[in-house]
């Protein structure tokens, strides 16, 4: 008993054909959707390589633009087929590989169902990866004349400017490190040697943070030094002002731009996954019902259509036994006539 | 005869499709003049409160009437070409043609107008500037005053994206009270000599908002005591460079705006060259289709042209109907001698004599 088991006449063969052939080219396109998403998902791994210490892993993207590269070219193949399905004579150079070319679809099925779940997942080691670049970038700050960092300051500048973010968690992660650099600090004045003194590692430390956290919407020219001093400012409480500097920590900032990328892109393929799977169901329809003319000879007879020729236990044991048979190499077999069934 | 050539049947079936295709690509054109259109205009509507005055909103005004209208015309001018293979369907465009024809022409013009138009506002769009950045640098402090509480971010949110520091430079800053009497403490010795120190009592200072400083600059930014050396440590007034951003906000914006408008010249002058092509072999195929239409084999060989008689002739023939159409009601003695007069009009208009 086949498994979903449909009659077919030659009108309904045609119509199957190109309508299979039409999503076909909807395949393709989606394919080179998924290529492009993969090269748009590195370039932006890549703008921001620095701030992850260049430590970030490009899997996923690579995995994506290999993906939507094959995608590409078997769904232009099936199309190809599909074309010339509605003519018997071309169809016949197509029929031998028809078989192996289905299940090289269905293997490409699950390596797309594969990759949709890994852009779910590859959250958590980014996330990570972020944090630590993040704070190493923060070490960095004030090395302008350190060549392989000196671009590092304006990295974060820009970074926190447009994600609107300061600090790793807050913004009081500029506190706990020095980001001026030693080159611009008097070490003649009292204020330095106060400060420098103040701490086991003799670094100078401030209660104030760079210019690139400051809140545009603040209603008050921005306060970024002597930021816990109330008396510094007129009308000024450091507990209570909230508009002044941008309050959120750049790794949660970044984390949910780089995780709303990756669960767009995750929805996009699981979309793309379900096309190919219908694109591959239709091309078995359209094979199987080529196959089982009623009269060979006579185009216009009927035929059947199914997706599996036995029910799927009897097809799982098939193809066990098949392999079984690969398994035992060249030894002849008295059950020699079942691996020749398929 | 203007542009005379010879059109057989299958000339005539083939210019008739090609121009059909043309038509539609002119379609998509016009679709891309209208995008243009709206693209610029929703640029400028972004920045509008920098900006004072809202002439320079013509052009992209012109871009999106030219884009719908052409959009409308390219395609019941493919219309045309289909019917034009078919004796019976043809005759009804004729009265239609003539109208086409001036409204096509019309729009080329309006296109070459904008192209013009784009560089001849340049002065127009700077004024504007001038005057719409000096007044957001002025209510920079107004952030409780209504109407005017989002000056402050505009303006910072516009320095940090087009890298650049008050209206000529970072100077004019240093002119403009820019912070609030809300955060100023009355009653100490720096605020009151800086208040007396000026004939308008305002509070100035040699600073800048943070949103002048530069990213790339190697040293944390300095935006107080700009003109103090001694302020801070090994600075130097008139050597520092990278501090800030040595750009004024109106020729950041004014070069911005002219890239805008200089990249899509190129867009616009293909168009235009696109239209004129359709119009040309419009006529052509209409002027060829009725010469065949007339002839008693219909499938034979007629002749296409731009203008039945030469220029000048057709000039003086448009100048006479304009000049009847003026003098319609008068009833004029001379009679006969307005009845070959209107003979020439009617044969001007419609350049072959309908069936």
């Amino acid at each position: 008993m086949a498994l979903m088991l449909v009659k077919f006449d030659l009108k309904k063969r045609v119509k199957l054909a190109q309508t299979v052939w039409f999503m076909y080219w909807f395949a393709v396109m989606a394919g080179v959707l998924v290529f492009s998403m993969g090269l748009f998902f590195k370039i932006e791994l890549r703008k921001r390589s620095e701030l992850m210490d260049n430590n970030e892993s490009h899997f996923l993207p690579n995995l994506l633009i290999v993906m939507g590269l094959i995608t590409c070219g078997i769904n232009a193949f099936g199309g190809k087929v599909c074309y010339d399905s509605l003519d018997p004579s071309k169809f016949v150079k197509w029929k031998p590989m028809l078989k192996s070319f289905l299940v090289v679809c269905v293997v490409l099925n699950g390596l797309l169902l594969v990759t949709t779940l890994l852009c779910f997942l590859m959250k958590i080691p980014l996330q990570f990866t972020l944090a630590e670049g993040l704070r190493n970038g923060m070490k960095y700050y004030k090395d302008t004349d350190t060549p392989g960092r000196c671009y590092m300051k304006r990295t974060l500048d820009l970074m926190q400017m447009e994600f609107r973010c300061c600090g790793n968690d807050q913004y009081r992660d500029w506190f706990e490190i020095q980001w001026v650099s030693n080159r611009y600090l008097d070490f003649s004045a009292k204020e330095v040697k106060d400060r420098i003194s103040s701490n086991v590692d003799g670094q100078y430390l401030m209660d104030g943070v760079p210019f690139s956290c400051c809140n545009p919407s603040s209603p008050r020219p921005c306060i970024q030094l002597q930021m816990t001093n109330n008396s510094a400012y007129y009308s000024y409480d450091h507990y209570t002002e909230e508009l002044n500097v941008w309050r959120r920590g750049c790794r949660e900032a970044l984390l949910s731009y780089y995780g709303g990328l990756m669960n767009t892109i995750g929805a996009l393929v699981l979309l793309i996954t379900m096309l190919e799977v219908s694109v591959t169901v239709g091309l078995q329809y359209v094979n199987s019902s080529l196959s089982t003319l009623v009269n060979p000879e006579d185009p216009e007879s009927e035929s059947e259509g199914w997706i599996l020729e036995k029910t799927v236990k009897e097809t799982f044991s098939d193809i066990m036994a098949n392999m079984k048979a690969m398994g035992k190499g060249g030894k002849v077999d008295e059950g020699g006539d079942a691996p020749a069934e398929s | 005869m203007l542009l005379k050539m010879n059109f057989t049947q299958q000339r005539r079936v083939r210019l008739a499709q090609g121009l059909w295709l043309l038509s539609w690509l002119a379609v998509m054109c016009g679709a891309f003049i209208f995008c243009l259109g709206v693209y610029l205009k929703t640029e400028l509507i972004r920045r509008d409160e920098v900006m004072d005055n809202t002439e320079i909103h013509v052009v992209p005004n012109i871009l999106m009437m030219v884009g719908l209208a052409s959009i409308g015309t390219n395609w019941l001018a493919s219309r045309v070409c289909q019917d034009s293979l078919d004796a019976s369907r043809f005759p009804r465009w004729k009265v239609l043609l003539l109208a086409w024809f001036v409204v096509a022409a019309l729009l080329c013009y309006m296109l070459i107008a904008v192209v013009v138009l784009s560089y001849a506002l340049q002065g127009s769009l700077e004024e504007s500037l001038k005057v719409g950045l000096r007044n957001g640098i002025r209510f920079y402090k107004d952030t409780d005053v209504p109407g005017r509480c989002f000056q402050k971010e505009t303006i910072d949110r516009l320095q940090m994206e087009f890298r650049c520091c008050g209206n000529n430079n970072f100077k004019d800053w240093f002119e403009v009270q820019w912070v609030s009497n809300r955060y100023l403490d009355f009653t100490s010795k720096d605020v009151k000599d800086r208040i007396r120190s000026n004939v308008d009592g305002r509070y100035l200072l040699d600073g800048v908002p943070f949103s002048c400083c530069n990213p790339s600059s190697p040293r944390p930014c300095m935006r107080y005591h700009l003109t103090d050396n001694s302020a801070h440590y090994r600075y130097e007034y008139q050597a520092e460079e990278l501090n800030l951003h040595s750009r004024g906000c109106r020729q950041a914006l004014i070069d911005y705006y002219m890239g805008l408008l200089n990249s899509t010249g190129p867009g616009v002058i293909s168009v235009i060259l696109i239209q004129m092509s359709v119009l040309l072999s419009l006529r052509y195929l209409q002027t060829a289709v009725e010469g065949a239409m007339a002839l008693e084999d219909p499938e034979g060989d007629s002749e296409g042209y731009l203008l039945e008689k030469g220029v000048k002739e057709t000039i003086e023939d448009v100048k006479a109907t304009v000049l009847n159409l003026l003098k319609f009601g008068q009833v004029d003695p001379s009679d006969a001698e307005e009845s070959p007069v209107a003979a020439d009009v009617d044969k001007a208009a419609s350049p072959t004599p309908a069936s």
